[in-house]
């Protein structure tokens, strides 16, 4: 089959970006979305031209890797996929798809689909994990998990950080990705001692990145490939009001989330500002 | 050259202890004197960083991903081997021991193994204990499953999602160090050499994948968790960025490089589809508990599987192992595809392919069963395929998934070239010629967390390493080598694209150096490979420049190392006159076609020595002592 592939090209944060036209013929309804654009990648250094950028790794949706808009949707059309497993026979020929990054301002373009996510890891710096350091585990049969709140969970955690939930939200909101970790950590009995500043510092950090508020729309849920309920965010809430009441003289006025690691720069917050 | 593996003397039992006692430590207040750099954050990577930080040490670590979670760990599905022996089933650390030796058809270290099978514990706590999910039972307690035909049940998983939670576990454990100002991380930098100086490991040279600078960084010790090399194959279950880059400049730096040719073929993979493909996906061994391989008795028969009647269906497996059945182990399903296929009875378009098929199961235990036991595999294919396994057949054939073969190290997981040291995947180490399943999780883990924290701790201790600055000529030297490689291969503007290399690059390497390997195809592949690098460095494109983002470059440079990397892989397939684990000879078989050791000459560990491209690799020989488990031929008639 033929697709008509508009497709947004940038060269770098600073430069302006546009949308290029291309037409690719030899589609086979088998490949994926991804291979789709290295059959067209290998057009373009044929003719000698820049190949576009796109990030990729595991193409078994797994990594988390991959990822843009297809006509307005984060990650294309078919439910629970990522693009590396988006099959063309979900296309029709002859079809135009629009291809762009995601867009929030706490993402970063690097290069065409290429955005920066370092955002998220700082995040799951800032308080997502259970602070256990080698060597100091009971036994593992010593801390026992009901099956149900094991599952539960497990639903969290499957989250691949791959940021549609931003992408699709029309706050660019990071209370997806951030709810999922603190609802996976909060569940289990090994999570609970930092329940309370964990999510404290994970909502300071998130707010500190320039991720938009949650208003309650659902978007991320639409587009999650790994299916995250919209109960983790109502978790990060709970967790966040019921620590930030609890630990308020503490810790939550002495945070000063990092912003940028990379220059070394701090940026000082509010705390209790956003959210 | 002399190698000394430093296997504490002694009985196995007490070896590792005996080790650590024999440990120099590092004192508390020196230990953020000291610098320590860490390449790759997978499973052993990550673990390791964030273990060091823990400590004290000052760390820095890198990964060519945007994020240290990305790293291909993340892919493993099925579990993670402990002997716990929760199930109260007759496990042990001596039957772990004793299955993975084995499992390896005898060519691993025995020490290193005994040493793995006794830190599989802890490493179920430490991971308990950051919040892994695992599966539970109902009770709470955790659950486990038989995997890859153990006889007990020792395998933790979490769904089929394992390796996932267990990265994100280290990765969560490394950002916490990160958070505490003792890691620091270095996303989507790559390392394109190592610095040696006085014959120590001190620094690499990276380059930075978004803005092209080519930067060094020093430190007192540098660990590789890199991953394997499996891609060399170009189509393989390796994410796309898996690369040999790491280990094999480090290689070419001084550390030997052992047992290339031990690769590990997955037997059931979804079929390539097409030129265009770009990897395969792996499916879930368990499906050959119930599902029958077969192919068409005649050759070229183009008839759909449902107009084929029984009696010209050809249940190969079956037909050639009574007793096993479609349950043979992975090397010997996986050959016996190639086979078949060979003699044009391959199924599908390509014709590289096999039915397996559930027909028969869903009439005996219904579609319900079925679709409890393995639903979400049926999805996955569906998904891929387009077709519906509960109608027609599902189409499998094998694909490269593991290389046991990487950097030698010894039993403190360090290189010939002191102060460098190897984890997980990248090394040698523990699986000998063949995996076993739900082991790598665990080595990988067992290196990083529970090893390598000692032993360059006792390195630190005894070396007294002189202070070094940016312009010492060893510095200057390697990174003039990386600018001038980058700089070539953006400066031939050829008119193939670097995948196009890659692709045919991997079919020579999976046509003569895949499933089963013969003398002559050996030879054969080392030439055509020889002229396949020579047209590269005349005829590759790579375009754009050095000094911004570049994917095109990033894969120029990780192929033109996966072109020596193949070479040296045939070449010592081809030294290796045996059969042993995925290692297949075809001169070196049994009567009945199978595998056929030999214990008398090929007892040892082939580690291979650098002398400069064009020149003939120098062997040294790391002999293999079985004092605990005596070797025995497999047989699965």
């Amino acid at each position: 089959m033929r697709l008509t592939l508009k497709i947004w090209r940038q060269q770098t944060r600073s430069a302006s970006g546009k949308f290029v036209t291309y037409s690719v013929d030899n589609v086979n309804s088998d490949m994926s979305m991804l291979e789709c654009l290295d059959v067209l990648n290998e057009q373009l250094i044929e003719n000698g031209d820049d190949p576009v950028a796109f990030e990729h790794d595991c193409r078994e949706g797994i990594c988390g890797s991959c990822g843009f808009m297809i006509n307005g949707i984060a990650h294309g059309p078919l439910p629970a996929t990522t693009v590396c497993q988006l099959t063309m026979r979900h296309f029709r020929d002859g079809q135009e798809l629009v291809l762009e990054p995601w867009r929030a301002k706490a993402f970063p373009l690097i290069k065409d689909l290429v955005v920066d996510r370092r955002s998220f890891d700082r995040i799951i710096a800032a308080g997502g994990y259970i602070s256990v350091s080698t060597g100091s585990a009971p036994d593992g049969n010593a801390i026992l998990v009901p099956k149900e709140s094991a599952d539960r969970a497990m639903d969290a955690a499957a989250c691949i950080g791959c940021g549609a939930c931003v992408a699709a939200c029309p706050n660019a909101s990071a209370a997806l990705f951030t709810g999922a970790k603190i609802a996976h950590l909060g569940i289990l009995p090994q999570g609970k001692p930092e329940r309370d500043i964990r999510a404290i510092r994970m909502v300071t950090q998130m707010n500190a990145e320039g991720f938009g508020g949650c208003t309650n729309i659902g978007e991320c849920i639409g587009v999650c490939p790994k299916e995250i309920p919209l109960e983790v965010i109502a978790a990060m809430n709970r967790d966040y009001f019921r620590g930030s009441w609890r630990e308020r003289d503490n810790v939550v006025t002495t945070l000063r989330p990092f912003t940028e690691w990379s220059t070394g720069s701090k940026l000082k917050v509010d705390p209790h500002s956003g959210n | 050259m002399q190698l000394d593996a430093r296997i504490p003397s002694g009985p196995i039992e007490a070896a590792w202890d005996k080790a650590r006692f024999n440990m120099k430590l590092v004192n508390p207040a020196n230990k953020r004197k000291h610098s320590i750099i860490v390449v790759g954050s997978g499973l052993a990577g990550a673990s390791a960083a964030a273990t060091l930080g823990e400590l004290g040490y000052r760390v820095s670590c890198f990964c060519f991903q945007d994020s240290p979670r990305r790293a291909h760990s993340i892919a493993a599905q099925g579990g993670i081997n402990a002997a716990k022996n929760y199930q109260n089933d007759g496990d042990s650390i001596y039957r772990l021991f004793y299955d993975t030796v084995k499992g390896g058809d005898f060519r691993s270290r025995e020490a290193n193994v005994y040493r793995l099978a006794q830190i599989s514990v802890n490493i179920i706590d430490q991971c308990v204990a950051q919040g892994v999910p695992f599966a539970r039972e109902y009770g709470g307690t955790l659950t486990n499953r038989s995997f890859g035909g153990a006889q007990v049940s020792r395998t933790f998983y979490a769904r089929g999602q394992t390796g996932q939670q267990l990265l994100l576990g280290a990765y969560q454990a490394l950002e916490r160090q990160v958070q505490a100002g003792t890691v620091t991380m270095y996303p989507r930098t790559e390392m394109l050499d190592l610095i040696v100086i006085d014959d120590h490991a001190r620094g690499i040279v990276t380059r930075n994948l978004v803005t092209g600078e080519i930067d060094t960084h020093l430190a007192d010790a540098v660990i590789l968790g890199t991953g394997g090399y499996g891609n060399v194959y170009y189509l393989s279950t390796n994410a796309k960025g898996s690369n040999v880059t790491a280990i094999w400049r480090a290689h070419k730096k001084g550390a030997l490089f052992a047992n290339p040719c031990f690769t590990q073929i997955h037997p059931t993979c979804i079929p390539v589809s097409g030129d265009y493909q770009s990897k395969l996906t792996l499916m879930s061994e368990s499906l050959r508990n119930d599902g029958r391989i077969w192919v068409p008795r005649k050759k070229g028969d183009k008839r759909a599987p449902d107009e084929i009647p029984e009696e010209d269906r050809d249940y190969y497996l079956e037909r050639r192992y009574p007793s096993f059945g479609n349950l043979v182990p992975r090397d010997v399903a996986s050959r016996n595809a190639k086979y078949v296929c060979d003699e044009g009875r391959g199924v599908g378009e390509t014709g590289l392919g096999v039915y397996l098929d559930f027909a028969d199961a869903i009439q005996r235990l219904g579609r319900k069963a079925i679709e409890d036991r393995y639903g979400n595999l049926f999805e996955m294919y569906q998904r891929i395929t387009d077709e519906d396994p509960y109608k027609v057949p599902m189409r499998i054939y094998p694909a490269i998934h593991y290389t046991m073969g990487g950097l030698w190290v010894d039993y403190y997981l360090m290189s010939t070239i002191p102060g460098l040291f190897v984890v997980g995947e990248a090394n040698f180490s523990d699986h000998g010629a063949n995996r076993l399943g739900a082991s790598a999780l665990m080595q990988g883990l067992s290196d990083g967390y529970f090893i390598v924290p000692y032993t360059v701790g006792d390195y630190l201790a005894t070396n007294k390493l002189e202070r070094v600055d940016e312009s010492h000529f060893e510095i200057r030297n390697a990174v003039a080598c990386v600018e001038q490689t980058v700089q070539k291969l953006l400066s031939i503007k050829g008119r193939r694209t670097v995948d196009s290399f890659h692709r045919e690059l991997g079919k020579i390497v999976w046509e003569y150096c895949g499933m089963s390997r013969t003398a002559q195809g050996l030879e054969n592949a080392i030439q055509q490979i020889r002229q396949l690098r020579d047209e590269y460095w005349q005829n590759v494109n790579v375009p754009g420049s050095g000094e911004d983002f570049n994917q095109s470059l990033e894969k120029a440079g990780r192929v033109a190392d996966f072109f020596e990397l193949a070479e040296l892989m045939c070449i010592d397939a081809l030294e290796r006159n045996e059969s042993c684990g995925g290692h297949f000879r075809e001169e070196y078989q049994t009567a009945e076609g199978e595998a056929q050791r030999d214990d008398d000459n090929y007892s040892y560990v082939a580690a291979w020595g650098y002398r400069g491209y064009g020149n003939p690799p120098d062997l040294v020989k790391e002999p293999l002592d079985f004092e605990y488990v005596h070797p025995a031929q497999r047989s699965y008639k």
